[in-house]
């Protein structure tokens, strides 16, 4: 029994420690750059979200998104800042690339702020490429009028 | 008369050294001019190009170093009078298809701009595959980046790898010979990192891969364009500074030898008259 007693007094109660979870080592920021061949809107700025037109449907970036390339077509791309504003762009096609360090690099062959489009000269163009399909020829001309029919449909239906 | 002559030959080199002088002069302020457009565009070109590059960059995609095909885009433009721009990207080329047939690949080079063409056809012409011409006039556009990408893409020479090879603008007064890789879509969808990379088809990158080429290509002829008209700049003005060099140099001589033909014409006279 005396040393039953001396046992426990020898041995130090053994605590578990318990602590919370360490807190995720600040969410990666995104860095962001935003550009076409003859303007910089974005270069690599901290953003909250993107949201980007691509061919395989229209999708949402955040800080730390699955790497992927993907290439987008005519629509408007919008960009909300860290503080809740947001800013729409048209752009006509182009890239974006999702890097593993959360790196956004979207480079669009045209982009305009939208603020920047006439809804009516769209309107017009657009039915002027209409008519036009109906023309159309050969395979490269029925693409062509069809991309401007794609476009300004676009465009029309950002501005509404 | 002979002496009168002798000046006629002086006053006649004078005004023709005045003339260059006039028009290296004038050739300097229109590349300045040209020189601070093109600096101003290069700006957000440079951020685009750098955008472009980064996918390379990030997911570390390295050429296989295995026989195969390999294409060379030489950057320059049509026109001359702009100091080693031109000289300095062909000496690359060249080095470059040395080594690489060397090696055992198969190389060809797509020419941007006359005066490379000029300087490659002779020694390399079995190695060009493509020129392009009306490079220099007018600031690079990005349609005609795509004009050059696009006639590369529909050639039919599978590249399994290249470079574009320009001069890359660094400074007022310094600018140097610059490569950037370029990778065939099997190098990049077999890549180890890009297994990283969620959902991408074969169309996808293939979209995606002649985008970038573009961009590249656009990159290089920006770069190019500056480190152009600044070099062209320079070389003016020293050329103009030449120029006046000469002028005062041949003002002195030409006063020096009219003094010379005044003072024979007296010593005649006045020994013919003393000689009465």
């Amino acid at each position: 029994m005396m040393a039953a007693r001396f046992l426990r007094r020898a041995l130090p109660v053994l605590r578990q420690t318990r602590s919370y979870a360490e807190a995720a080592s600040g969410a990666p920021q995104m860095s962001f750059t935003f550009a076409s061949p003859t303007q910089v809107f974005f270069k690599e700025v901290s953003v909250k979200q993107v949201d980007v037109p691509t061919l395989t449907g229209a999708f949402g970036i955040l800080p730390a998104h699955v790497p992927t390339l993907q290439v987008l077509r005519p629509g408007v791309v919008t960009v909300f800042g860290d503080d809740g504003s947001s800013t729409k762009y048209f752009v006509s096609s182009g890239s974006v690339t999702v890097n593993a360090d959360s790196s956004v690099q979207l480079l669009a062959e045209e982009a305009v702020p939208l603020d920047q489009l006439d809804v009516a000269a769209a309107k017009a163009n657009l039915e002027k490429a209409q008519t036009e399909l109906a023309g159309a020829s050969d395979e490269a001309a029925r693409a062509e009028v069809q991309i401007s029919i794609e476009a300004n449909e676009a465009i029309v239906k950002a501005l509404e | 008369m002979v002496k009168f002559k002798i000046l006629e030959n002086f006053t006649i080199r004078l005004k023709s050294i005045k003339n260059i002088q006039k028009i290296t002069k004038s050739m300097k302020m229109v590349a300045a001019a040209k020189y601070a457009r093109a600096e101003r565009q290069l700006k957000p070109a440079r951020v685009y190009g750098t955008g472009a590059l980064a996918l390379y960059e990030k997911a570390d995609i390295k050429s296989e170093d295995k026989p195969g095909k390999h294409v060379i885009i030489g950057v320059t433009s049509d026109r001359g009078l702009c100091g080693a721009i031109h000289s300095g990207v062909a000496k690359t080329i060249k080095a470059e298809i040395a080594n690489l047939t060397g090696a055992g690949k198969e190389v060809m080079v797509v020419n941007v701009g006359d005066k490379l063409r000029g300087l490659l056809h002779r020694t390399h012409g079995k190695h060009i595959m493509l020129n392009c011409k009306e490079i220099g006039r007018k600031p690079p556009t990005f349609g005609d980046a795509s004009v050059v990408a696009t006639e590369l893409l529909n050639s039919g020479y599978e590249f399994d790898q290249g470079s574009v090879i320009f001069n890359r603008f660094r400074s007022v007064i310094s600018y140097k010979t610059d490569q950037k890789p370029l990778f065939s879509n099997d190098t990049v969808a077999n890549a180890e990192s890009m297994g990283v990379y969620d959902d991408i088809d074969a169309d996808v990158l293939r979209n995606y891969q002649e985008f970038a080429l573009v961009n590249i290509i656009y990159l290089a002829l920006r770069e190019s364009s500056t480190s152009e008209q600044s070099a062209r700049m320079t070389a003016m003005d020293s050329a103009s500074k030449n120029a006046s060099e000469m002028i005062d140099k041949l003002t002195l001589t030409f006063n020096r030898t009219r003094q010379a033909v005044i003072t024979k014409e007296l010593i005649e006279i006045i020994s013919g008259a003393a000689a009465l």
